[in-house]
């Protein structure tokens, strides 16, 4: 495989991972906490 | 103006709401969605197409201002909805901007669904066909050419390719019976735990296709190349191509479909949350699965393992024929060289995992539908249910049937394709400028686990709905061969797949006429067949990979053999002749009737439910 290919598909590959893996364990995570506490009664964190 | 607990409070709403059972459902259905055929078959013939590895930079730059903002503003507007007791979009958008012409824009929403439908749930059928024949080994000792053939056959009422009369409408109805089923068990109940059951299968499938293809070695299992080829092939970057304007296009097209938006399927999915349920999160997530399925197992399976087969040369013109072509047409036939075993395996995992792809993106198309009946005229679950299923059927049947006539591609241009743009670009330009970006951007905000950049604000105000203006503009008028050069004041030649030239039938070919004496040869070739099966005749005209068959009728005779070489125009054939032509326009009466219909019965249910949703205003 040539380098630019390489290169250009692990940076791919390696974003698209990361970002789908974060998202979906702050999905979990709220999950988590939403079954345990309820939905969060303070929503305006901005 | 009036705060959201007053219209959360009201005696209108349905007393019993349905809900997501929990958030991981909830992301999951929503990537079942947007993960479907075009992951798998569309994508890595996109990125073939235009420029390899440079192809992900204007499809990232897509994602980011185009996808994110139009998944945000959907996810958004179905919440908003959804406080009102809206599941379908023509309501969700009245209650945004109290204009009547919102909610006629809105029956885009339902329409599409509608119309996607009737052929996408066609399509799901062949899956659970081929998964069915990779099991049974059908394809077991077919050349390259007999799983075409095969394919050809499937599709054709009058043959059967197992002995089981109308086969490939046995399938249709077992497919629709299957998500009419589906969806009458309920949100949580059906949708929810299909696509828990139905997304983690199919990532499961892609990994062990793509680590299949990709270690496939030269020389081994007949391969002449190593999967590796593949992958570079389809990664190297051809950064020339990133100032070719049909590039940009071909990315905001694939963005835009991947991501499933312009449908009403995610705004119906979203009205069932909470009103201070997290929206970004989840919209990401979602976002995020679909470009894991779709640009890490979609572009690791079908390019390599043809790719290590066929080779570059003979893939590339492959690719012409579209990803269905090399999905149903060629697939079967490479898998068979892994043996036996492997090759019934590989089969359900490929059929299997596009069946799953399929039947979660049915679903979604399916409850927009039941949740406009029981909202807006009371019918019960179940019986929504059962009403889309039999309008899905009545609606499907004619691509059933008139497949090979153009009818299957007619439905997918312009409810697949124009229909979702057209809907996208009117909803963007209402979120930014009627609904008003900063109660927009408050929707987005709230309820919130991660902060959303300020800079998508000005995106979704400026950047995508002029995108999405210059995207439809530009699909209008498309210059042939993608050559924007020749753009000037005194007109220009279109692309054939233009609305503009679709709607002028430009590129039909010499059979023009809705009837004719005489069927033309439509391109230059060599009949290479005239067969007869299963009481017909068929003429089969090749030219390359590009082939046509026709079946001759009863009061029809031939008049070329088997060898002749012929022009466009030549005539083949002499009788009554009524032409694909013919076809095409029926099935745009008929989209459009179903179109108008959709819009007679929203104006109904609004005039029925006026004085109430007057109180809640």
């Amino acid at each position: 495989m040539n380098t630019s290919a390489l290169i250009m598909m692990l940076t791919v590959w390696l974003l698209v991972f990361g970002f789908t893996a974060y998202f979906f364990i702050r999905v979990l995570v709220g999950d988590h906490r939403e079954k345990k506490n309820g939905l969060k009664e303070n929503t305006n964190n901005h | 103006m009036i705060t959201m607990e007053k219209h959360v409070q009201h005696d209108f709403l349905p007393k019993k709401v349905e809900s997501w059972g929990s958030r991981v459902g909830l992301v999951l259905a929503m990537a079942g969605n947007a993960v479907g055929f075009g992951n798998f078959l569309r994508f890595p013939v996109q990125a073939v197409q235009n420029g390899g590895g440079a192809f992900i930079i204007p499809y990232l730059v897509c994602l980011v201002i185009l996808g994110f903002p139009l998944l945000l503003i959907e996810w958004s507007a179905g919440r908003y909805g959804g406080q009102f007791g809206h599941h379908s979009t023509p309501f969700i958008l009245r209650r945004m901007d109290n204009r009547a012409i919102w909610m006629y824009i809105g029956v885009f929403g339902i329409f599409s669904n509608v119309a996607i439908a009737s052929y996408y749930c066609y399509m799901e059928s062949w899956t659970m066909s081929y998964v069915y024949h990779s099991l049974a080994g059908t394809f077991h000792g077919m050349t390259q050419n007999r799983v075409a053939e095969f394919f050809n056959d499937y599709l054709d009422l009058n043959i059967s390719t197992t002995g089981i009369p109308f086969e490939a409408l046995l399938f249709f109805i077992l497919c629709l019976a299957l998500n009419t089923w589906i969806l009458s068990r309920g949100l949580s109940g059906g949708v929810e735990k299909a696509s828990k059951i139905g997304v983690p299968l199919l990532i499961v499938f892609g990994i062990f296709l793509a680590v299949k293809g990709i270690s496939m070695k030269a020389g081994q299992q007949g391969a002449v190349n190593d999967g590796i080829t593949g992958l570079n092939f389809l990664w190297t970057p051809h950064f020339d191509s990133l100032t070719n304007p049909k590039v940009w296009l071909a990315a905001a097209g694939q963005i835009f479909f991947t991501l499933s938006v312009g449908m009403g399927s995610i705004q119906c999915y979203a009205s069932y949350l909470k009103k201070n349920e997290d929206i970004a999160t989840n919209a990401f997530s979602a976002g995020f699965m679909n470009e894991f399925v779709e640009v890490i197992l979609g572009g690791s399976i079908i390019i390599p393992i043809a790719i290590g087969y066929f080779g570059v040369d003979k893939v590339v013109e492959l690719t012409g024929l579209g990803g269905l072509g090399l999905g149903f047409r060629t697939m079967p036939f490479l898998f068979e060289n892994w043996g036996p075993v492997m090759a019934a395996l590989a089969g359900v995992a490929f059929f299997g995992l596009l069946f799953f792809a399929g039947i979660t993106s049915s679903l979604a198309m399916g409850t927009p539908v039941v949740s406009f009946l029981r909202d807006e005229f009371g019918w019960k679950r179940k019986s929504a249910a059962l009403g889309f299923g039999i309008l899905i059927f009545i609606l499907g049947m004619p691509t059933v049937l008139f497949f090979k006539q153009g009818v299957f591609d007619e439905y997918d241009y312009w409810s697949g394709t124009v229909s979702l743009f057209v809907f996208a670009m009117f909803e963007s330009i209402l979120f930014a400028w009627f609904f008003g970006l900063d109660k927009g951007w408050e929707e987005i905000t709230r309820g919130s686990d991660i902060r959303v950049p300020v800079f998508f604000k000005y995106v979704l105000k400026y950047v995508t709905p002029v995108l999405l203006i210059v995207v439809f503009v530009a699909s209008l008028i498309r210059p042939a061969n993608d050559n924007w050069s020749l753009l000037s004041l005194k007109g220009w030649p279109l692309h054939n797949e233009s609305i503009i030239a679709q709607l002028r039938h430009q590129g039909i070919g010499p059979n023009k006429d809705y009837f004719s004496k005489y069927y033309y040869a439509e391109f230059d070739g060599t009949i290479t067949d005239i067969l007869k099966k299963d009481g017909g005749t068929y003429l089969r005209l090749e030219s390359g990979v590009k082939s046509l068959d026709y079946r001759v009728g009863g009061k029809q005779h031939l008049l070329v053999k088997k060898g002749d070489q012929v022009t466009a125009g030549t005539p083949l054939v002499e009788g009554r002749i009524i032409n694909r032509v013919f076809f095409i326009d029926m099935a745009r009466i008929l989209l459009l009737s179903v179109f108008i219909g959709i819009a007679v019965l929203v104006f109904f249910a609004w005039r029925r439910n006026k004085v109430k949703y007057n109180q809640s205003i």
